[in-house]
């Protein structure tokens, strides 16, 4: 059946590939918007993430609500942003430093609490099929998506409204912007950024959910394979932009599910050369968008990396 | 916006403030009754910032009391002086640059709602413009502004949340003549019809005496002088500004024969940071014996001109030559034609801060004996070297061994300068080189400028300072828009006339 498809299939796969792999990075990047349109990088969010696919599995095995398991990865993530904005507000402290440190500590403190989930199966989130009008398998198994997936793209939207339209997005570009501007006008800059980073940090809980608690619905040591790092690069290249980070993300995505795809068809040679495409697309897009020539149009003025 | 329609009367009463060991306010008193234009005259350090920023909740003052509208006010912080109707327009813009001149005012606003309605705010945002006394395009981004007008969209703001009484702090440091005099007239007849009050902070004489009705003069902390400006001059003023420490008049301009350009640039284009075009194929020529002063607006292109000509920045287009051949601003292309450069901020752009001294003094010659020997460093000929330098500069610091970053400004652009001056000068690129220093070592860094003028060398003098490329130049060109768009010599030059010429920049990446 699949090889009657041929290279659609390839093309099917990879687009309900980048549909399903997309959403990690999504949230993850969404959260690194919002962390960094407030002025503040935290390259701890692959460590927020792997936190929160432990919490969000773990939640799921005790309680046996899946989205009750969204929901504590979410806060676990809340916390860990939190911690980064608290540290770095004190002075003298560099966040990109104490991002690395929390990467290390996130990823650590899942492996360790999650020594006793890694045999029991939880309960799964549930997928909607929205592909039963089709008789083909592979579109109806492409077409399988994940509420998360559908959720983040309804909040890549509502942030990038958000951000124009509501004071808090209009003080968190401030803060992002111009500091100074923020204590000229009495405001407290610091703490527009611990918001702005635990929020950031709750979404990339969610979207350590998606990794443990969607297909195949289990929780290991290995689960992330560096979305959460990837996730800063796309951020750059979706220029800060939520909506951008949506097309990006699924940019990515498609890049992961390419060696997959390839392999349904039979096409196994470049196996291992295939699933670096993630990899290769990360370091392509870094070096283009930190040529001299391109340097970081877009970039909030606060960042540490574009001062 | 509940605040009185007139100004209040504000008296600051007998003012102390203490930084570690430094007075940097010694009881100083100050009366601003409704609708005053009044000028706070004094020298970088003179006490001027810490004074209004004690009155506007910055600091708080040892000792001593504020008034404000006839009672004793505890002032805790920024937010207990505004709602009295007290603003402070800031020498550095506190406008959020992307965003647009809307989205700014109602960023200032005190409640801003948590779900913006733009209609309502562009309305009302219409509604005050109608009575303003400068206009602004609500929808244009901020960085797309002039200097002048981000100035505007200052004073704006504060009107807009009702003060009355705004404190300018050197408002007109990056305007051309004409933008400042646009922005200093209105707010005088604004204080005309006792609808503000002003208090002007600044160092420049031309500003009082056309705009200011009173002037009080500060120096090292202390309350100097007071005249009304119709009742005393200029120099009666800058006698009570500088006390015994009359500035150093600068060497004398010798008669130098006409000499073969030495810098020459055609066509450059460079791009900046952001990757916005800053310079746009930019044209000139220094020859030996003339100080070519380059005048602008800061953010059109002249720092990233400077970093091209350092070897700091790839040009994208364009040649550079010095001495006839062309210049990539390599190590030995430097020390071969003599290139050296006084770059803006020493501190942060032309030494190592926490090097000392003596090695800062030393990163022209560790390549060569007697500083080098082998692959080793001669510490007894480095020792030796820095302390002829320090004593001929007069840097004053610890010792050859003290961290750079003790010494204060002044004494770090000496160390530059000694650095810079002390070997065959050729040619000199010298970038807003008295930018934050008090007037006397301003002074004695000119003349060192004139100085090797004199001697022979080609000087680009690249300065915001409009009185200083005045002083210094024996010809003035304007950059604007990244282009060189004016030339005059500089015994015909009009500073209006430059001015306008500084003026019709292209808006550029934002300079703050």
């Amino acid at each position: 059946m699949e090889g009657a498809l041929g290279w659609w299939g390839v093309l099917i796969a990879v687009l309900g590939g980048a549909v399903r792999v997309s959403t990690p990075y999504l949230f993850v990047a969404l959260g690194e918007t919002l962390t960094e349109r407030a002025g503040r990088v935290n390259l701890g969010l692959e460590g927020t993430l792997v936190l929160g696919a432990m919490t969000a599995f773990a939640t799921s095995v005790l309680t046996g609500s899946p989205w009750l398991g969204v929901l504590a990865a979410g806060i676990a993530g809340l916390g860990l942003g939190a911690l980064h904005a608290v540290i770095c507000n004190l002075p003298r402290v560099n966040d990109i430093a104490v991002g690395i440190a929390l990467f290390v500590f996130g990823t650590g403190l899942a492996f360790y609490l999650g020594k006793d989930f890694i045999q029991p199966r939880a309960e799964m989130l549930p997928g909607l099929a929205l592909g039963t009008w089709s008789d083909i398998p592979a579109v109806q198994s492409a077409l399988e998506i994940s509420p998360l997936f559908l959720l983040g793209m309804a909040l890549a939207f509502f942030l990038s409204w958000a951000l124009r339209r509501t004071r808090w997005g209009l003080l968190l570009r401030m803060a992002g912007e111009n500091a100074e501007a923020g204590r000229a006008l009495g405001l407290s800059v610091p703490r527009i950024r611990l918001a702005a980073t635990a929020a950031g940090g709750f979404l990339s809980g969610i979207g350590g959910a998606f990794l443990s608690l969607d297909y195949p619905g289990n929780w290991n040591e290995g689960l992330s394979s560096g979305q959460g790092l990837m996730a800063v690069a796309l951020v750059i290249f979706a220029r800060w932009e939520p909506v951008r980070c949506f097309w990006a993300s699924l940019l990515f995505g498609g890049a992961t599910a390419l060696g997959p795809a390839l392999q349904t068809v039979g096409i196994t040679s470049g196996y291992y050369l295939f699933n670096a495409a993630p990899y290769m697309l990360t370091l392509l897009l870094l070096v283009w968008a930190s040529s001299p020539r391109e340097t970081l149009a877009g970039a909030p003025r606060e960042l540490s990396i574009s001062r | 916006m509940t605040q009185p329609a007139t100004p209040p009367e504000v008296e600051i009463i007998a003012l102390s403030k203490q930084f570690g060991t430094v007075k940097a306010l010694d009881a100083v008193s100050e009366r601003f009754r409704p609708g005053c234009f009044h000028a706070l005259l004094g020298e970088n350090g003179a006490g001027k910032s810490t004074l209004v920023k004690c009155l506007m909740g910055f600091y708080r003052a040892d000792e001593g009391a504020i008034v404000i509208a006839g009672r004793e006010r505890r002032i805790e912080g920024p937010q207990d002086v505004q709602a009295l109707g007290l603003g402070m327009v800031y020498q550095h813009f506190t406008l959020v640059e992307p965003m647009t001149v809307a989205e700014n005012l109602v960023l200032a606003r005190p409640q801003i709602p948590a779900l913006i309605d733009w209609d309502r705010e562009r309305a009302a945002i219409a509604r005050f413009m109608e009575g303003a006394p400068f206009r602004l395009d609500p929808d244009a981004p901020v960085a797309a502004l002039a200097a002048g007008e981000k100035q505007k969209l200052e004073i704006l703001k504060q009107l807009w949340l009702g003060r009355r009484f705004l404190v300018l702090d050197e408002p007109t440091s990056v305007l051309t003549p004409a933008e400042a005099d646009d922005v200093l007239g209105e707010m005088r007849r604004l204080s005309d019809t006792g609808a503000l009050s002003v208090v002007l902070i600044t160092h420049k004489f031309r500003e009082v005496m056309a705009f200011a009705r009173t002037v009080s003069v500060l120096r090292g902390g202390r309350h100097v002088g007071s005249a009304t400006v119709a009742g005393t001059d200029e120099a009666a003023l800058a006698g009570i500004m500088f006390g015994e420490a009359r500035p150093r008049a600068p060497a004398d301009r010798a008669a130098m024969p006409p000499a073969p350009p030495y810098l020459e640039i055609a066509g450059l284009r460079a791009r900046g940071d952001r990757g916005t075009l800053m310079v746009r194929d930019a044209a000139l020529s220094v020859a030996g014996g003339e100080v070519v002063g380059v005048a602008g607006v800061s953010g059109n292109g002249q720092k990233e001109l400077v970093e091209v000509l350092a070897g700091q920045r790839l040009a994208e287009a364009g040649t550079v030559r010095v001495g006839g051949q062309p210049f990539s601003g390599g190590r030995r292309e430097i020390r071969a034609r003599g290139v050296f450069l006084l770059a803006e901020e020493p501190l942060a752009n032309a030494a190592v801060r926490s090097m000392s001294v003596m090695e800062n003094l030393m990163l022209r010659r560790y390549d060569r004996a007697p500083v080098a020997s082998g692959p080793w460093l001669n510490r007894r000929a480095m020792r030796q070297l820095a302390e002829e330098l320090i004593a001929r500069y007069r840097v004053r610091s610890a010792g050859p061994e003290a961290p750079l970053h003790t010494l204060s400004g002044g004494n770090v652009q000496r160390t530059v300068l000694a650095r810079e001056l002390s070997e065959a000068v050729r040619l000199l690129i010298a970038q807003n080189p008295c930018f934050g220093l008090d007037a006397s070592a301003a002074a004695e860094i000119r003349a060192q400028i004139l100085e090797a003028r004199n001697r022979g060398a080609a000087i680009l003098l690249i300065s915001e300072d409009l009185d200083e490329t005045l002083a210094l130049s024996d010809r003035i060109l304007v950059m604007s828009g990244g282009r060189i768009v004016h030339e005059t010599p500089a015994a015909e030059a009009d500073r209006y006339e430059i001015g306008r010429h500084m003026a019709d920049a292209t808006p550029t990446e934002g300079a703050a």
